[in-house]
This record gives structure tokens, sequence and C-alpha cells, in this order.
């Protein structure tokens, strides 16, 4: 594929697509702060089942316990007693497009959710702010028993389905922010795909955090049931705040025999947002699991795609690719844990660091014993852009199995002069030869996406790599 | 006044003098060839001619379109009609050759994304690539190849060729491109490059041996040798050193070695 580098307006462009935020309106604001009255109130707005509110009080209380992680980057300026923890801006949520309120629609305009729906998606979840606003799914899915809703809805609506499942993958105590996530949930993506069915158009939600000091606590399910194919692709632009924000959320998937999901994140999170997800799936029998994982702003982000390998046959991936520029750390990598023998997994992380900015790769494999022929292969690629600038690699092995293939690779470059001098030497301007290179860097990731995430994700390079020249 | 003037020029590289005083006039329409033994101070010309950041210039002017081009980057001196083909062309992982030279090809008709109108259409880029591309005996599957990534030397300075080919430049400097070269790719290259001689384009070949110059006649032969010019004249000259070689001024023949010849 050969890649465009599309070229737009920079600077005050940039705000005006990224950057802008509406007035709030809200017909209910929480209390800043956590609590159990908050968490309690929460659970009371949305009306959910008494299982519901005492399984929020239990993370409540596990996560009063639970240490802050220190291991990784520094966390230690997170106020959560400052942070708005449910938030919900329309009364019920809108069925068709015309449902949509006005100035929430207009938000969606200017992102070109409706467009992009047209054109090629078959539904659209878009979460604005604590709750999903607008959802559709063509009827020819749903008539293939498929379900695509957010988790509120999905939460009243198939309750069985929901509990046999939800917090089985990740449940509270796996970590602080997943005991956050679970007791504050609100709003994300509920997937369910039968036996057999494979959806052949990728399912999408675009969403967008629009309240200042507003914490998004989105929470993800997807369950793809034996053969089956789903391909599901969030992606974030989130506009400019002065405030310190919080985006915590949980992701869980759950892929059986002979099926394949693969999951697309591609964030550009403001720059005083601190990302901190979980995500993990495990995978059945000869099913397949992909994570394609880009991180570009935020202050900090913490993200490590994990895959659990259960079955004899089964196969994971992790392609995953991070842009850290002035004040931000992405400490991002990926997870594979090799239950059964025969499984393999792949991953790949790309990172970029420019002016002063830090990437990590944090990775663990690991392959219990019996785990007999698992293959497991782990590539870094870190480029700097200039002195300034850091990455680090940490990864961890543990192998309790002899009979296994493990590799891992690791390279670190910086764009050199002779490359500039011979992209300009051609006309093309540093600033330009700079972007070209780091996409082209990055291609291995972006010829994953789906093309017009590709063109995306290429332009917000491209912003990062002008805005941050001279 | 010729079209291209470099006049008394010196350079250093690392604090080091290379270049002490090079006077050179090239008009468009001339082949000249620069010929020099290893560390005369070739490379040295054709970077600092393009721009290179690690090329000091101490002194002297390089004149082009009534413009002193030395304090151009080297985008503003591709744009203005100037194009080096380097000796060691650079690879660029994960873009491919068809975005290259689109973007190259686009950024020189000023191209900013906003004009349309300035960006060379697809038709029209496939069209532009096809001729040039059978010329060099180049197939398709070179276009969603990555730059320079896995090309062989021959592959390499072909992909050079097509890069001056569609962007018509008016004052060319071909870097040791005949160096690493098989016979046949030596024979493409230089058809390629003849096709392109004419009232618009003038040419720089900087080269140590004289083998090219059987394939690519030069109109003029300049040696040069420990950074100034010592020596100038017309084809004759290259028939002269292809007997004599270098020895005069250093202990090196201006012949391909025998090895060289066969690879």
């Amino acid at each position: 594929m050969a890649t465009v580098i599309p070229r737009i307006d920079v600077g005050d462009n940039y705000k005006e697509k990224y950057g802008f935020f509406d007035p709030e309106k809200f017909v209910f604001k929480a209390k800043r702060g956590l609590n159990p009255e908050v968490v309690k109130e929460i659970s009371w707005m949305k009306n959910e089942p008494e299982w519901m509110t005492k399984f929020r009080l239990r993370a409540l209380q596990t996560w009063d316990k639970k240490e802050m992680p220190t291991w990784g980057a520094d966390l230690s300026t997170i106020d959560f007693q400052n942070i708005y923890y449910y938030l919900k801006s329309t009364e019920k949520q809108g069925k068709t497009w015309e449902d949509v309120p006005a100035d929430i629609k207009n938000t969606f305009d200017r992102l070109g959710v409706p467009q992009a729906e047209r054109k090629f998606l078959a539904g659209v979840a878009a979460q604005y702010e604590s709750e999903v606003v607008y959802h559709s799914l063509h009827k020819e899915l749903e008539a293939k028993g498929v379900i695509f809703t957010d988790t509120d809805s999905a939460l009243r609506d198939y309750p069985d389905l929901f509990k046999q499942y939800f917090g089985t993958i990740i449940p509270p105590g796996d970590n602080k922010m997943a005991a956050l996530n679970s007791a504050v949930w609100s709003g994300g993506s509920f997937i369910y795909v039968p036996k057999g069915v494979k959806v052949e158009i990728p399912l999408q939600a675009y969403f967008r955090i629009n309240a200042e000091n507003m914490g998004q606590f989105e929470r993800t399910l997807i369950i793809c049931d034996e053969d089956s194919f789903v391909h599901y692709i969030e992606g974030c632009t989130a506009p400019i705040y002065t405030t310190d924000s919080l985006h915590s959320a949980v992701v869980e998937i759950i892929v059986k025999r002979g099926a394949r999901c693969r999951y697309t994140t591609v964030q550009n999170w403001s720059t005083n947002v601190y990302n901190l997800v979980t995500k993990r799936a495990v995978a059945y029998g000869d099913a397949t699991m992909e994570w394609v994982d880009g991180n570009l702003g935020s202050q900090i982000t913490m993200k490590y795609p994990s895959i659990y390998l259960m079955e004899p046959g089964a196969k994971g991936d992790v392609l995953s690719v991070a842009f850290a520029g002035k004040g931000q750390h992405q400490d991002a990598g990926g997870k594979a844990v090799h239950v059964a023998p025969n499984t393999s997994s792949n991953i790949v992380s790309k990172s970029i660091s420019k002016n002063g900015g830090r990437t990590s790769y944090r990775g663990l494999v690991k392959v219990y014993p019996g785990a007999k022929n698992s293959k497991s292969f782990v590539r870094c690629d870190a480029l700097l852009l200039d002195d300034q600038s850091r990455s680090d690699t940490y990864p961890t092995t543990e192998v309790d199995e002899p009979q296994v293939r493990i590799g891992h690779e690791a390279t670190v470059s910086k764009v050199s002069d002779e490359q500039l001098f011979y992209l300009q030497s051609r006309g093309i301007t540093k600033a330009e030869a700079e972007t070209m290179i780091v996409n082209g860097f990055i291609e291995p990731f972006t010829k994953e996406l789906p093309i017009e995430y590709a063109v995306e994700l290429n332009r917000l390079i491209q912003l990062e790599m002008i805005g941050s020249v001279g | 006044m010729a079209d291209f003037e470099i006049k008394d020029l010196r350079v250093s590289v690392e604090g080091r003098e290379i270049l002490k005083g090079v006077t050179l006039s090239v008009n468009k329409g001339e082949v000249h060839a620069v010929m020099g033994p290893n560390g005369s101070g070739k490379s040295t010309l054709s970077h600092t001619l393009m721009g290179h950041p690690n090329y000091k210039v101490i002194s002297g002017q390089v004149l082009f379109k009534g413009k002193d081009i030395l304090t151009l980057q080297p985008e503003a001196r591709a744009k203005l009609g100037m194009f080096l083909a380097l000796q060691y062309p650079v690879v660029v992982p994960g873009i491919t050759m068809s975005n290259f030279l689109r973007t190259a090809i686009n950024a020189k008709r000023g191209y900013d994304g906003k004009d349309k109108s300035k960006a060379i259409n697809v038709k029209e880029f496939r069209a532009m690539l096809k001729d040039e591309m059978s010329v060099l005996r180049m197939d398709d599957s070179f276009l969603s190849r990555y730059v320079n990534e896995g090309f062989s030397g021959g592959e390499k300075k072909r992909a050079e060729i097509l890069q001056m080919a569609v962007l018509k430049p008016e004052i060319a400097i071909l870097d040791e491109t005949d160096s690493g070269l098989d016979i046949d790719s030596i024979k493409f290259v230089s058809d390629a490059v003849n096709r392109m001689r004419g009232p618009e384009l003038g040419v720089l070949i900087i080269t140590h041996y004289t083998r090219v110059l059987k394939f690519i006649k030069p109109d003029y032969v300049h040696v040069l040798v420990n950074g100034e010019f010592v020596r100038s004249g017309g084809p004759e000259l290259a028939d002269w050193l292809e007997a004599k070689g270098y020895s005069e001024w250093v202990k090196e023949p201006a012949k391909a070695p025998a090895a060289l010849e066969a690879n």
C-alpha cells in the first residue's frame, strides 16, 4: 500500500479540528471525588441491578486497599478526589441520528462520524462524556444475532450473557486502576458475535472526552463465539484542557475456539490526560487475538494489551506504536501468557520520542510448564528524533518449559543526517522529511489499519512533528 | 556568465580544509567530468554543491539563476533545479519508491497540500514513470519497494537516475554513479542520462575511473587533485588519463581495476 502523506493546515486548524469543545451541558453532574456515596449514586442513576451495585462497592473497597503502581510511569500527581466520576449529558440514548441533540451532533459532525458511518461502518457507538448517546447497528448484523451496543444497555438488555462474562477476564482485584474502573465504569462497547458469524466490516466506536476534570471509565466486553470473526476499532481525539484528566478503561475479550478478534485503537488524548488502561484477552483452541494499538498524546500512558493463550493452537499478536513528545511518557508494550502447548505469540512495538519525550517498552512473555512447542517473538524498535529524548526497554521473560522457541530483538535508531539530506536534496523540506521518516518507521503498523485510520494517523504524526519544530 | 558558476570554493570537513579554491563554469547543454584520485575532494564538492550540513564553506560562491546558492537549504537548491545522484543512496524504511517519487515531484511543483492543481495526478505520474523505467529496465514491482531497501548496487543507481529523470533538473551532479555497477547497469544508466542530455541540462559527472565516460561522452574533463583542479581539457583528457592514470600527481590508476570491471 502506498502511504500518501496528507498535507493539511497546522496551528489553529489543529485546535479547530481536534481541540474544540462545546459548552458543557449536563443532565446530571456528580460531585467531585470518590466514596461509596458517589458509587451508589452512579449505580442508582443508571438503574442497575443490585448485583452490579454490590460489585461496584466491593471494587471500591479493593481500590482503597490497593497501592498505586510505582514500577512504571510517575503517577504521583493524580488527585483522585478532584475528579468527576460520572456525567450524563443526555437523558437517554438516541437511536437514530435525528434523535441526537444538535450540539452533540455538531461535535460529531466536526469529527466526521456520520460521514464515516455512511461510508463503510457497520455500526457506530460514539461515547460523548460518560454515556453512549448514539448507536446504530445495521439490520443485517442484527439478523445474524450480532450484539453491538453500549455496555450499560447490555447490562439491562442481555443480563445473563453480561453476567456470565463481565469481570471474568480482568477482576477488580487485578490492579488498582482496574478496581477503580470496576467501581465507577460507565459506557464502553459490548459486542457478542455468535458461533460461525463473520462480521466483515469493522465495528467502530468513535469517542472523546469533553469535560474538564472528568474521568472516563469506559468498560468494553467482547465475546467472540466459536469460529466467529470481528474487527473492533476505537479511535479517540481529545480536546485540549488545562487541568489534569484521567482515562482509565478496562477491556475484556473472550475469543473462543477457532474464532478471531482484532481490536484496533488509535488514540490521541490531549497532553494532560493520564491514560491508564487494562486490556486483556483470552484465546482458546486455534483462536487468534490481535491487538493493534496506537498511542499518541496523553501526558502519561500505561497500557500493555495482554493475551492469555489458553488452549493448543491459540495465537496472539500485539502490534503497538507510541509517540512521545515534550513532557510525555508513553509506557506501553504487551504481554503474552502461554498456558497451553503449540501456542504462539508475536509482539511488535515501535516507539518514537521527540523533544524530550520518553517512551518505554514494557513487556512480559510467560510460558507455563507443559506449554510445549510454544513460540514467542518480541521485537521493539525505538526511534529518537533528538538527543533530549529517551527510550527504555523492560522486557521480562519467564519460561518454565524447555521445549519452546523464544526470540527477542530490540533496536534504537536516530533519524540520520544522511536520510534528511537525501530527502531534502529531492526538494522535500526538513520537517516533511522527518515526518516521512517517522511515518515510514511506523509503516508496519499503519498498513494494518483501515485506510481512513492510516491517513488519520499519518496526519496526526504530521501535526505532532510540525507542531514541535522550531 | 555561465549558467552555473563555482567561484574559488573552499570547504572544510571536521575542521580540515578539503577544497582549496575550486572554480568551474557549467552551461546548460554541457557535460563536464570531474575526475580525481581517492581523497581528492570529489565527494566534498558534490555534497557541498547540494548543501550537506557536514560540509562547511570557508569562502567562495556558487552562482545559479542569479543567486549564491550556498546559503540555501538543500530543498531550496532542488527546487531551483539542482539534482545530486548520490554515490551511496540512503535507505528510507517504510516509504515506497512510488510515494517518495510523488512527494518529490509535488515538492518541486510547489504543491503545499492546498492547491490540488499543482499536484501530479495518478495518470500523469504513471505515464511519466513508465517511459523512464523501461529505459532503465526497471519493472513495476520496484515502485512498491521501500526506498533503497534491499536494492542491489545497480538498482540503487538506476533509482537515482529515475529520480533525476522525473525531477528534470537543469544542473545534475552524478557522484560516482558508475561505481559498483555491472556493465549492463552502466549501459542502462548511461542510456537514460544520454536521453536527458540537451540544451536544458548541464551535467557534472564526478568519477574516479574513465569507464563511464565511454558511455556518457563529456564535453569537458577536469582533474581534481588535493582539493584543486590541476588540469582541464576536452574529452581527450579522459583518454590521456586512461593511459597515464593520476601518476603525474599520485600513484593510482584512472582505469577501473579488472576485478571491478568483472563484477
